[in-house]
């Protein structure tokens, strides 16, 4: 076990465990955008950081990437931490001005829109959060879409934008996307996803439209269960 | 070759020395790349057609940069050291017959003094090189960095025959420890720190990196050094391979460098040839490699992880570094990576020893820094200094002062996220300490001088502008928090800026300071923060009273013509290319304001500086 302070609260957490987790595990809330379960951790948001003192030295961390250490003093609320908050969600807030979910979090955290930036018109919701790109990597294993250019201009998408030969059309990145980025529409047959069509696979017992045949020829290559042992939904399973 | 006991390496290294034989050298021709670019190579070729000519038999070395490049292309004709500089393809066949064969002098391709106007004969005599101690970037004109043997003749690789002879790995890090040497790529981290936890740390296999992405602008005193030295570079990191238990090693450099690149390559075969690389070095158990991986020109490359992954051939992002790449690198590998500088220092302590190398510099900061003096100064080049030499020194004794008698305004140092240092600071002594006291930082080396003629607003608009399209995009407050600096910037200078954005510029830059996930990040504030701790004014000038007293920002200016300075003469009349400016012949000329786009060129065209901006 390791022992450290948090907004003056002595706890104890297992070792290997995140501030993240330590802190929120002491009933103390700390808001964040980039850390999805299903995914490995990039300290993207920056929303999560708190101010650590280890002897003499403080400094800001972001607490989902950096391990409880014993005897580490923790603040949440710092002038330092508040203000680096604040400044990233009137930045997110300024790139993403139709983002509900940024809404209600800025809301929550006291933040009101800069006035001096200009809002970005070309963004959509997204914030880069990079949870998509690395959802289907990692679970699904495809990576079907990466991040492109650099700085400002980064974008999420597919490769050149074109259609992806290797998205199976699964939807775990709309699943994964904190912001409702990523469009995702299912009308009867068919799915589209990432500018591609696919077609949809009915249940052979309810008859309900469930899953792309990509996606099942996809696990049935993996699993090696055949395709039509998994043409029926988890609700008939 | 052999396996030997470790003590024979001197044994091995002597015949290596008797093999090569230093070669006889006459004269040396700077063939750094700026003097390249002056056409040095021309003046080589010419020297060597006219030797040829007059049948005699001296060698011409192009050697790497000799630091001045303001007075390039330059030569030094041995045994006498004479120092001839801006020389041209045409002095070749009087240089030959006259100083080359006879030792006589021309007066003409000497350096003056600028205030004495006094003839300097050698290059130590010059006022550029009095003050400078240059011990790791000096080895540069004494040879031709694309031969092996030259190196060895000034002792090359004699560190490396000590170390595998005569020290324990544990006795290298010590040494080096004792010297003091902190990383001359910027954050001046104690390097035999670092040494010690690659060697402490568990994992194999252990990488050393050279890192050579400097991506400053202005700077190029890494370049010089692969260009111009690549074996004292090798040698470094093959000596810090053996102090950390490390067989292979990478050498990061960009692809703009072709001549680094090339210099690197051939350094790395001959070494290999000889046996100082590869399997069994020196004839000891130790064995190492280098490899060169070359970077495509991302700024951000130079920042240690996202390095590693460009190596490793990923997106170069840097990643949270809570681990230290001591003990997780480049595989995940403990990994050792210092600036191209750093290396060239070790085989210095190795050989000098740690207690004269330690004996130069400032109480926290030992041995010399190499910076690269650019912008608004006369003798534009490289220079070495002892840490602790002041601003001062290093801009007026050695780089000779501000052209035309301009008043100095600003000094950057370390790079495009170094802060600007005003006059009134000057004389405070360079090191790692002092300069990050004032809000700037050592940086890699770099020194951009400006001149009154500086807008401060806009130095720090275009910095910021720069920092924001090499950062990575991955982090929010970097990649949208210095984007929003730098339009808020971008609105001072054109004349939009609002009560307020001074407050808020602070507030951003503290936030993307603390918030940032890496040092690009971290740093970027700087140019802003600095310039407006130090020149305040000059953006309330901007903000409140639509003024650019600097005469930069075309917004904000309007230029006239002073009818008593103006003879009429119609120059300006011509070059202007929007012809806003009229008059009649030998009449004062006008310019009309609403067809001037402040482009400068009357102001260039005209002789009797009657162009006037206000």
């Amino acid at each position: 076990m390791v022992n450290l302070t948090v907004d003056g609260k002595n706890i104890s957490v297992s070792e290997g465990t995140m501030l993240l987790e330590a802190i929120r595990g002491a009933g103390i809330a700390i808001p964040t955008l980039c850390a999805h379960e299903a995914v490995s951790r990039s300290g993207a948001c920056r929303l999560c950081v708190v101010e650590i003192k280890k002897g003499n030295r403080t400094r800001i961390v972001t607490s989902c990437l950096y391990g409880a250490e014993e005897g580490l003093i923790v603040d949440t609320k710092s002038d330092r931490v508040l203000n680096v908050r604040r400044l990233v969600m009137e930045l997110l807030l300024a790139r993403c001005p139709e983002s509900e979910v940024l809404q209600k979090l800025a809301k929550e955290l006291c933040v009101e829109s800069q006035a001096r930036f200009a809002a970005d018109t070309d963004k959509g919701k997204c914030i880069l959060c990079r949870s998509c790109v690395r959802v289907c990597e990692e679970i699904v294993g495809v990576s079907a879409i990466g991040l492109f250019a650099r700085g400002s201009q980064k974008t999420v998408g597919t490769p050149y934008n074109e259609k992806s030969d290797v998205c199976i059309g699964c939807g775990a990145c709309v699943y994964v996307c904190p912001t409702g980025h990523i469009e995702m529409t299912s009308t009867g047959d068919k799915r589209k996803i990432w500018g591609r069509t696919f077609k949809m696979q009915t249940c052979t017992k309810c008859g309900k439209f469930f899953a792309p045949v990509d996606q099942l020829k996809f696990i049935s290559k993996k699993t090696g269960v055949p395709l039509n042992e998994l043409t029926v939904c988890t609700e008939c399973r | 070759m052999k396996e030997n006991s470790d003590v024979q390496a001197h044994q091995v290294m002597e015949e290596l020395r008797l093999n090569y034989g230093p070669n006889k050298k006459f004269v040396t021709v700077c063939a750094g790349t700026g003097c390249r670019a002056n056409g040095s190579l021309k003046v080589k070729e010419a020297l060597e057609a006219e030797i040829k000519k007059q049948n005699m038999k001296v060698d011409v070395l192009a050697t790497g940069c000799l630091g001045f490049c303001e007075k390039g292309p330059m030569l030094i004709i041995h045994p006498d050291k004479y120092f001839y500089q801006s020389v041209k393809v045409e002095d070749a066949p009087e240089i030959v017959s006259k100083t080359v064969a006879k030792g006589e002098v021309i007066s003409r391709l000497f350096y003056r003094h600028p205030e004495t106007q006094k003839t300097l004969f050698r290059e130590e005599d010059l006022p550029f090189y009095k003050k400078q101690l240059r011990v790791v970037f000096g080895q540069n004109g004494m040879l031709d960095p694309t031969r092996l043997d030259d190196y060895l003749a000034i002792d090359g690789y004699q560190a490396l025959a000590k170390v595998l002879s005569e020290m324990t790995p544990e006795g290298v890090i010590n040494e080096v420890k004792k010297a003091g040497l902190r990383g001359r790529g910027g954050g001046g981290f104690h390097t035999a720190v670092k040494w010690e936890g690659v060697r402490k740390a568990h994992g194999e296999p252990k990488y050393v990196i050279a890192n050579g992405d400097e991506g400053d602008p202005g700077a190029y005193m890494d370049r010089s050094l692969m260009e111009g030295n690549p074996h004292s570079i090798i040698e470094g990191m093959i000596i810090g391979a053996y102090a950390v238990g490390a067989h292979d090693g990478y050498i990061y450099v960009r692809n703009e460098y072709p001549l680094a690149v090339t210099h690197l390559t051939m350094a790395i075969a001959a070494a290999r040839e000889a046996g100082l690389l590869g399997k069994n070095i020196l004839g000891t158990k130790f064995s190492f490699d280098i490899k060169i991986n070359k970077g495509a020109g991302a700024f951000v490359c130079g920042e240690s992880s996202a390095l590693f992954a460009s190596i490793e051939g990923r997106a170069g992002e840097p990643r949270a570094k809570y681990v230290h790449a001591v003990e997780k690198g480049l595989y995940d590998k403990p990994t050792v990576l210092n600036n191209v500088e750093t290396w060239a220092n070790v085989p210095l302590i190795i050989n000098k020893g740690a207690d004269w190398y330690a004996s130069i510099g400032t109480e926290g900061s030992k041995g010399t820094k190499i910076f690269s003096l650019v912008g608004k100064i006369n003798n534009t080049g490289l220079v070495e200094v002892p840490m602790g030499t002041t601003l001062y020194e290093i801009i007026y004794d050695m780089g000779g002062g501000i052209p035309k008698g301009r008043k100095f305004k600003a000094v950057q140092t370390g790079g495009p996220s170094g802060g600007c240092i005003p006059e009134s600071l000057l004389d405070i002594p360079v090191d790692f300490d002092k300069l990050y006291e004032v809000g700037s930082m050592m940086g890699s080396g770099g020194m951009i001088v400006m001149d009154d003629t500086s807008c401060m607003v806009d130095v720090a608009r275009y910095f910021t502008s720069f920092l924001q399209e090499e950062s990575c995009g991955k982090c929010v407050p970097c990649r949208e928090g210095v984007r929003r600096m730098s339009d808020i910037l971008k609105d001072i200078c054109a004349g939009k800026g609002q009560e307020g954005d001074v407050e808020l510029l602070e507030k951003i830059a503290t936030g993307v300071a603390d918030g940032s996930l890496c040092a690009l990040g971290g740093s970027a504030p700087n140019p802003v923060l600095s310039t407006i701790k130090y020149f305040r004014e000059e953006y309330d000038a901007h903000i409140k009273e639509h003024r650019c007293p600097a005469g930069v920002c075309k917004a904000l200016i309007t230029y006239s013509i002073d009818a008593e300075k103006c003879t009429g003469c119609g120059v300006c009349l011509k070059a202007c290319p929007t012809q806003a400016i009229s008059g009649e012949k030998k009449k004062a000329h006008t310019i009309d304001n609403n067809k001037c786009t402040r482009c400068g060129a009357c102001i260039e065209s005209c002789k009797f500086e009657a162009i006037l901006v206000k």
